[in-house]
């Protein structure tokens, strides 16, 4: 056992004079936290729609007062009137724009006459979301201009009313989660994979093997290490993270004792994964030329940054077998639903069955000699 | 009463692919012996001593180190060996004092045996109070006697250095050498260490094998090793002009033992050197060739290592950096 701490006190010395590496392994995810954190999930406003009217009737006048309405209040699209459709989709075409709205000749006529009454939206889709807010702006602003009969009292129409259980989850909180589970990656990566091969290049872990340590020794040696300062930087991320997201209450201590707990088992699974990914390399290069790779492997399938239903089957299997996955649904919990152990007891036990796996892999693997 | 033998090698090898690094080497080493391995970088010295510190399995051949066989009672051997390797690999961020704790906890020394023999052993390496600066503030030579004092931590019996003096400078090499006879000395120790040093091999070992392409070519004491070879004294020579004949001319000298060439300068192994230089200056003058160069000198282990070898060490350092790189690839 004292052999065991021998490697983790030097490692924890060696970081505690040169903390440099780890800290920028925070920075890293705190960044991205910030950054996409925002620029994702707004609402999207003052998209620029051209307007063409072709009909000139009260109808018409009437549907452009109320476009003006919305720009004025919601200032989803502010609308520019063309008096040439040609001139509009030229507009459009060039990026001028975001889209056309054509109201037709006849419209007013067709819709006194009950005559199936139409109008026109081109839109620029290639900014999928920017097309998807002014149809559904428009749809919205379409029936209760169709409303012109006054309804009853009592409704005989189905209707849905939501209740959401949960204060509003901005997009920003939505993805701490991921950012938490992201830093102890990055700093597994940092640990487990660069400093780990560095060293050994250096031949320092020569110095190890020509002592009586054993194997196993070893291995729980370089996990429990590199697994202490992926905590630090899970612990960091999961206090300076939860300010940042604005999660209501942040230092409620039974979310943080629950949550430090999550923390140290996900930094075992993370460290024990790299460690048999780097088990029998020797290459300085290596680790560094498969970071990229494995942030994008393991990070987006987890449902960090988008619902794992929405995923083609193949990235199904990915997250099924993903560290990442457990991890984050399991902070996701606990960051935003504040549950207890119970919730995430299943993702508990597949982290430390993951762990146990890996670093058995990784013992068998490892091989005592140069 | 019989020697205790130490270190036992019997036609050990390491083969990588076609090609041996060391090729059925046999050699002993007596118990308080300071044993050189000496030869040129990719001659085998390295992965030798890598099989020896039970860092490579052999590909053939056995050794026992300490009575223990280096493959089948391995954590016996790590136990009773101090192993330096060629690379310094003291943490720079650590201080010396933590260093030597690390080590010393990773061969389970307990606390108070552990804060009196790391005292003792920065003091006998002369890094006394250097004990609590970070390494990175030492030079070379520093590092190296602090790794030498690491090596030390669990009271090895046999202590195993690769080249510890490469890359120092004239003054820290004299005093890693006088550090390790004091060491060797007080502490009744067993030393194999390689080099491609001949003054230090000379001076410090009490035998030396000379290794070249992974084979042993020659192993005694320095003092029988140049007496082995022909002649006392080399006579370095070079002429304005070198005549047909003049090779034949030089070997029927009187007292003249061998005569080699390299690069128009001569190297002649004589018995009787002022004799020899006499002789020699009469039959240049006789042939009308002047002499451009001379000197003479007593026998080295320089000339040792020709004589066995067949080539210079300086030569052979250049021409192995490619294939000893090739080797440590493979080593990995």
């Amino acid at each position: 056992m004292h052999r065991i701490w021998a490697i983790v006190e030097r490692d924890l010395r060696r970081f505690r004079r040169s903390p440099t590496l780890v800290v920028v392994s925070m920075i890293m995810p705190l960044v991205q936290l910030v950054v996409l954190g925002h620029a994702f999930g707004g609402k999207i406003k003052n998209l620029e729609v051209g307007v063409v009217d072709q009909d000139h009737g009260v109808p018409a006048v009437k549907l452009k007062e109320m476009f003006q309405a919305v720009s004025a209040n919601a200032r989803t699209f502010e609308t520019i009137p063309y008096s040439d459709q040609t001139a509009a989709l030229e507009d459009l075409r060039n990026g001028k724009i975001s889209g056309v709205v054509n109201i037709p000749p006849h419209f007013s006529r067709n819709l006194l006459a009950g005559a199936n009454p139409r109008l026109a939206l081109i839109e620029d889709n290639t900014d999928q979301f920017a097309a998807a807010t002014l149809e559904g702006a428009l749809t919205q602003l379409l029936a209760p201009y169709n409303e012109r009969a006054p309804q009853p009292r009592l409704s005989n129409v189905a209707t849905l009313s939501v209740v959401e259980i949960y204060p509003y989850v901005p997009y920003v909180q939505y993805l701490l989660p991921g950012t938490i589970v992201l830093a102890i990656f990055v700093s597994a990566m940092i640990g487990g994979g660069i400093i780990f091969i560095d060293d050994k290049a250096r031949g320092l872990h020569e110095g190890y093997l020509v002592t009586p340590i054993r194997k196993v020794e070893l291995i729980v040696g370089f996990n429990l290490a590199g697994a202490a300062k992926a905590i630090i930087a899970g612990t960091v991320l999961v206090t300076c993270g939860s300010l940042i997201a604005g999660i209501p209450d942040p230092f409620n201590l039974l979310r943080l004792a629950r949550m430090l707990l999550l923390v140290v088992v996900t930094a075992l699974a993370l460290i024990s994964m790299m460690f048999l990914f780097m088990v029998r390399v020797s290459d300085p290069l290596v680790p560094r030329a498969i970071f990229g790779v494995l942030n994008t492997v393991l990070f987006f399938p987890s449902g960090a940054v988008y619902p794992i239903n929405a995923f083609p089957t193949w990235m199904k299997a990915i997250s099924l077998v993903d560290p990442f996955t457990y991890a984050v649904h399991g902070f996701k919990e606990l960051v935003l639903k504040n549950t207890g152990l119970a919730a995430i007891s299943v993702d508990l036990a597949v982290l430390t069955g993951f762990t146990l796996l890996t670093m058995g892999a990784a013992t068998l693997l490892f091989r005592r000699t140069l | 009463m019989a020697h205790v033998l130490d270190i036992e090698v019997d036609r050990l090898t390491k083969c990588f692919g076609d090609f041996c690094a060391v090729n059925a080497l046999s050699f002993t080493v007596e118990h308080g012996e300071v044993f050189g391995l000496l030869g040129p970088n990719g001659a085998g010295k390295s992965t030798l001593i890598r099989m020896l510190t039970t860092l490579v399995p052999p590909t053939a051949g056995t050794a026992r180190v300490n009575g223990f066989d280096i493959v089948r009672n391995a954590n016996d051997v790590r136990q009773c060996i101090g192993v330096i390797p060629q690379a310094m690999t003291s943490d720079l961020d650590l201080s010396a004092d933590e260093n030597m704790r690390i080590f010393a906890k990773l061969y389970g020394i307990p606390r108070d045996k552990r804060r009196r023999a790391i005292r003792e052993l920065l003091e006998a390496v002369d890094l006394g109070q250097w004990a609590d600066k970070p390494v990175k503030m030492f030079s070379g030579g520093m590092r190296r006697r602090l790794e030498i004092a690491r090596g030390l931590v669990h009271e090895p019996k046999i202590f195993f250095l690769d080249e510890p003096t490469t890359g120092l400078d004239p003054v820290s090499r004299v005093a890693v050498w006088e550090m390790l006879a004091r060491l060797k000395r007080e502490r009744d120790l067993t030393i194999l260490v390689t080099t491609h040093y001949m003054d230090e091999a000379d001076k410090l070992c009490d035998r030396i094998a000379i290794v070249d392409h992974g084979k042993l070519v020659a192993l005694d004491s320095p003092l029988k090793l140049k007496a082995s070879i022909p002649g006392q004294n080399i006579l370095e020579v070079s002429f304005s002009d070198v005549p047909p004949g003049w090779m034949d001319k030089l070997r029927s000298l009187p007292e003249v033992g061998d005569v080699r060439a390299d690069d128009h300068v001569f190297r002649i192994s004589s018995h009787n050197g002022p004799l020899t230089t006499v002789e020699l200056l009469e039959a240049a003058r006789a042939a009308g060739i002047t002499v451009a160069s001379l000197s003479v000198q007593s026998t080295t282990l320089d000339d040792v290592f020709v004589h066995y070898t067949g080539h210079q060490l300086r030569d052979a350092l250049q021409t192995s950096v490619k294939y000893n790189t090739d080797f440590m690839y493979q080593a990995r």
